[in-house]
């Protein structure tokens, strides 16, 4: 190693620099796993860390389309809360199971996002982002009124029942190491699409739709198979959060948690794999941590890291950490 | 008088009311698609613009005995002022990068917007009364018309019409049309591209603040007013285009009409009507009714 980096060349010095990275990354990642997995036994609430981690599961689908695709949605939060609904009559009204309502849950979300995807996908860019808001807040509207949703009250009480019939989830460490399994799921999942085939030609459209067109690559398709995806694993999200927090109301719907994914994505590092995960827990901290203490000045708050990220940070922790570290290794 | 089994004054009172909606929708979303043109920037502080000019006008009646009319033009202007700090302080930053950048920090702008009047003035709405040289009604014979609302929509077709002129058929607007097509070519002609700019997001400002306060007397004012205003005017220019201004104001006026029908026929929709029409447009013409296709 200290041969190549005194009489570097270039690609040399890369190769170096990208293994060291992928070193360090890994070794952040095992360490972020201890941490997840010690989490009960060292005094977190855990209701919380399930909350965060379903609104992890929620940032890294969302990463996949904004991240990865280049597709700003800005209605995300309507598949979480679709699925959310969907899960908590199941269980709650039809006395489902929770693992068949959560699949259910996630099978609806990915439903509507087929369908509004369709619709979507007609426009680019910034339109796109309009779109899916618009069709969004349709969603909202629609639950709003609709008889089963409970209307502003939203759906309460859903019991969290038995996984399998076998494992109790009354139990907070039970679940928790249920939700954590999934968790770590979709992110190895949300990995190895990135990382296939598949996921190449979608990085090829972020970088240059008009390109992969002349490729001969059927960009629509490919682009309605990410959005299908990310709102099938933000359903999941919701459905699962139905079950940790044993409700789901109209706030789960609405565009503010659409705005807030974003942050989460945009905070942690967009385009990385770990840095919606930690966005999702520093915003799901930080609403906690102020909900008692500022009162509806949180909206402040989340507003202005807005737009200091948009103005100074657009790179998210991960990014820049990534930055500096090449930087450091550049020099 | 009937008309399908609804009372004409009752049916007619509900296209009025519509017409009022679409008035709002055509200033709203003419001045997001000036901004749009100029800058690039989706702007969603839009609605938090209108919220603030209500509460200007609201503000300067109860603090300083501003009336309704003088808050036609401080409002505007001082909302314009706040654009105008805006455009300086932080959009200027995002014109190099992707546009998706603009509408996210807009977004944390209308949030901050938002929080700051929650907490000033809270969640329930204040009311402002109806001007006095306009309040009470017209009747028509067929109809009772209540003169503000009459007056609303004069007033909004009046400004966007007036607007329409400006960018048309002046030399101000050619100047901001060519700088639409090509800022650097303009900024080379002598013209100062930059003040132009600064000075469109404010105006853009002053118009949704004067939507604003017109909107102060016929509806509750509150800090989420704007929110829930603007997802439903972004709906109104995908379905119009961008690309014309009496396209927009045309779109804005119709899909207020439709609401309103929607309201009398099937009260139940009329919240979603906008949004299906949106999809319905995207799958027939997917640039919108006046856009053009590339």
């Amino acid at each position: 190693m200290s041969s190549s980096t005194a009489a570097s060349s270039s690609p040399d010095l890369a190769r170096d620099t990208s293994a060291e990275l992928a070193r360090y990354s890994r070794w952040a990642l095992y360490a972020g796993l201890a941490v997840l997995l010690a989490a009960p036994f060292v005094g977190l609430y855990p209701v919380f860390m399930m909350t965060a981690l379903c609104f992890a599961i929620f940032a890294c689908a969302f990463n996949l389309l904004l991240g990865f695709t280049g597709l700003l949605s800005f209605g995300h939060a309507a598949y979480l809360g679709a699925a959310a609904y969907v899960t908590g009559w199941l269980v709650k009204q039809a006395h489902l199971p929770p693992e068949l309502g959560v699949l259910a849950g996630t099978a609806v979300a990915g439903l509507c996002g087929l369908v509004i995807g369709l619709i979507a996908i007609r426009r680019q860019g910034i339109y796109f982002a309009m779109v899916t808001l618009a069709m969004a807040q349709m969603i909202y509207f629609v639950f709003l009124q609709a008889p089963f949703t409970g209307g502003e009250d939203g759906l309460q009480g859903v019991p969290r029942g038995k996984l399998f019939g076998l494992l109790p989830l009354e139990d907070d460490r039970v679940l928790y190491y249920v939700v954590l399994a999934v968790f770590v799921a979709v992110f190895l999942f949300v990995i190895r699409i990135v990382h296939s085939p598949y996921g190449q030609v979608l990085k090829a459209i972020r970088e240059n739709e008009p390109r992969a067109i002349s490729l001969g690559y059927d960009v629509d398709r490919y682009k309605l198979l990410a959005f299908v995806l990310s709102t099938t694993l933000a359903g999941l999200a919701g459905s699962l959060k139905t079950v940790v927090v044993g409700f789901a109301t109209l706030s789960d719907a609405h565009w503010s948690l659409s705005g807030e994914v974003v942050l989460m994505t945009l905070l942690g590092g967009m385009g990385t794999f770990a840095g919606p995960v930690i966005g999702a827990f520093t915003i799901i901290g930080l609403q906690n941590f102020l909900a008692d203490r500022v009162g509806s000045w949180i909206n402040v708050i989340i507003g202005a890291i807005f737009v200091v990220c948009v103005v100074a940070f657009r790179r998210g922790f991960v990014g820049e950490l990534r930055a500096w570290q090449q930087r450091r290794r550049g020099r | 008088m009937e008309i399908f089994g609804i009372p004409i004054q009752a049916f007619l009172g509900q296209l009025l009311l519509g017409l009022v909606n679409g008035s709002f929708y055509a200033m709203l979303s003419l001045g997001l698609a000036v901004i749009f043109g100029l800058l690039g920037i989706v702007n969603f502080a839009h609605g938090a613009l209108y919220m603030i000019g209500a509460y200007v006008a609201w503000i300067g009646l109860e603090k300083f005995g501003i009336n309704y009319w003088a808050s036609l033009l401080v409002a505007p202007l001082v909302v314009g002022a706040i654009g105008v700090v805006i455009e300086r302080t932080l959009l200027k930053q995002l014109y190099k990068v992707d546009p998706i950048y603009g509408l996210l920090l807009t977004f944390g702008l209308a949030l901050i917007a938002e929080g700051v009047f929650r907490d000033q003035f809270g969640v329930s709405g204040q009311s402002y009364s109806v001007p006095e040289a306009l309040s009470g009604a017209t009747n028509l014979g067929f109809m009772v018309l209540p003169n503000y609302r009459a007056w609303v929509v004069f007033a909004s077709i009046v400004v966007c019409l007036g607007t329409w002129f400006l960018i048309e058929r002046t030399r101000l607007g050619a100047y901001l049309r060519a700088g639409t097509e090509n800022p650097a070519l303009v900024q080379a002609f002598g013209v100062n591209v930059p003040v132009m700019v600064m000075l469109t997001y404010g105006a853009g400002a002053g118009l949704a603040a004067l939507a604003g306060v017109l909107a102060a007397p016929v509806i509750q004012i509150t800090p989420l007013m704007g929110s829930n205003l603007i997802i439903v005017v972004f709906a109104v220019v995908v379905i119009g285009g961008m690309g014309s201004i009496l396209g927009s104001i045309l779109t804005g006026l119709a899909l207020g009409l439709v609401e309103g029908l929607t309201k009398v026929f099937y009260p139940e929709a009329s919240s979603i009507v906008v949004f299906v029409i949106m999809a319905i447009v995207l799958m027939i013409r997917p640039a919108g009714l006046f856009g053009k296709e590339k």
